[in-house]
């Protein structure tokens, strides 16, 4: 198992650097916002945790519908497949959102502190931000492995996953924005919105894989 | 050991393919799956290694014990396309899979120089061509230890040289107890292999 996930960020890394495409993305959006919103510092440090959040989450979102296509087309998702005895599927998918989560997610999470600046949030609000969304972009992995798994056998559904999974992904964006404004902004709390966030990427983390596995086998 | 099928039938889409294929491979006899373009083959192989349900009929592995329970676990599959990526190289490739599949036989470069690729283990997979492509799938069979080949068309797109070398390996498999079920058009020099036409009794 753990030479698949070794596998899979070697092949994130290596091969036409989604994670850089990502983190320009995310860049993208970030930036375009002040521009946008005018320069208001306060209005920019209160909708900053949520504009870092709306930005991670679309930019994690790129790259999504490859995670078992790539696979598909070149045969080694049948060999997971008939390995299945061996390696229970939902584990390999598991495995495999993982890495896809290493590669292309934590690089966003990881250069979220400096795009913060760009909205003058606080410092504790960008600890906030960041925490929040190393704990909950693995969700949206998670459910989007659901989606990818589900739209492995067209050709073009890059947007039918994006479609498929922001409904999903809605309670994670909610409370990782409420958790990263309870740092900041006095009567709202942070723990109990940031315990929540944690728990549904736990839920996912279970309930994702298996679905995906299932939806997989029953690709074709 | 003994891989068993009875009335077997199978279908895409919808629509019957093939219905009542019966046979019965035994430990160290082969089974050539023969016929016309669209009668079955992969999908015949498909069912075999699990990854298709049988649209009805039975499919066995009889004999394997608690270690070759199912065809699926028992059996190395070599389809249409490599399983390899394009961006790791050919060493990086298979030694993935040794871990991946366990039961490890012969080691990455020993498998590489029984099908010829020793010298270019460090090239990454997309350069290789076609054949080297299929040698190195091949390699795949010999790095992890399996008792049941299923091979579709395993000889396409290699010369008459590995084609004798691949001959060489099937028949060690062989020797050794190993089963294989291969769907070809082309002589594979397996000699007294058994053959399965199929498409014939459809019409």
């Amino acid at each position: 198992m753990f030479a698949l996930y070794l596998r899979e960020v070697r092949l994130g890394v290596r091969a036409g650097g989604g994670a850089l495409t990502g983190v320009l993305f995310f860049l993208a959006v970030v930036a375009v916002i002040p521009f946008g919103v005018g320069p208001d510092l306060d209005l920019l440090a209160r909708i900053g945790p949520a504009v870092l959040w709306i930005g991670a989450l679309l930019a994690s979102l790129l790259g999504l519908e490859r995670l078992f296509q790539a696979d598909r087309e070149d045969g080694s998702l049948d060999m997971l497949l008939i390995a299945d005895g061996r390696h229970m599927l939902a584990l390999s998918v598991f495995v495999k959102c993982l890495a896809h989560w290493t590669a292309n997610v934590l690089p966003l999470v990881a250069v979220a502190p400096l795009l913060g600046l760009f909205m003058n949030v606080p410092p504790v609000g960008l600890a906030a931000a960041t925490l929040t969304l190393l704990i909950g972009t693995p969700a949206i992995t998670f459910i989007g492995a659901v989606g990818a798994a589900l739209v492995v056998a067209l050709p073009r559904g890059g947007l039918l996953v994006s479609v498929l999974i922001l409904p999903l992904s809605i309670p994670v964006l909610i409370f990782g924005v409420a958790a990263s404004r309870g740092a900041v902004a006095e009567p709202d709390p942070f723990l109990p919105p940031f315990l929540i966030l944690t728990a549904l990427t736990l839920f996912f983390a279970v309930i994702g894989p298996a679905a995906a596995a299932l939806a997989l086998r029953n690709a074709d | 050991m003994r891989l068993a099928a009875e009335a077997l039938s199978g279908e895409r889409g919808g629509e019957v393919i093939f219905s009542g294929t019966s046979f019965a491979v035994a430990c160290g006899e082969a089974l050539l799956v023969t016929g016309p373009n669209g009668a079955g083959k992969t999908t015949l192989l498909r069912i075999l290694a699990g990854l298709l349900r049988p649209a009805a009929g039975r499919l066995a592995l009889d004999g394997g014990g608690e270690e070759w329970p199912d065809v699926g676990p028992a059996c190395h599959y070599l389809g249409h396309f490599n399983a390899m990526k394009t961006a790791l190289t050919v060493e990086e490739n298979l030694v993935f899979w040794q871990r991946f599949l366990g039961q490890a036989r012969m080691t990455v470069s020993e498998a590489l120089e029984a099908v010829g690729l020793e010298d270019i283990e460090h090239l990454p997979f997309g350069y290789l061509s076609t054949g080297q492509r299929r040698r190195a799938a091949i390699a795949r069979l010999l790095i992890s230890y399996r008792p049941v080949w299923l091979l579709d068309e395993p000889t396409a797109g290699l010369d008459r040289a590995s084609e004798g070398r691949f001959g060489q390996l099937m028949r060690g498999h062989l020797r050794e107890g190993g089963m294989i079920v291969a769907a070809t058009h082309l002589p594979l020099g397996l000699e007294g292999a058994g053959e399965l036409r199929m498409g014939e009794e459809a019409t």
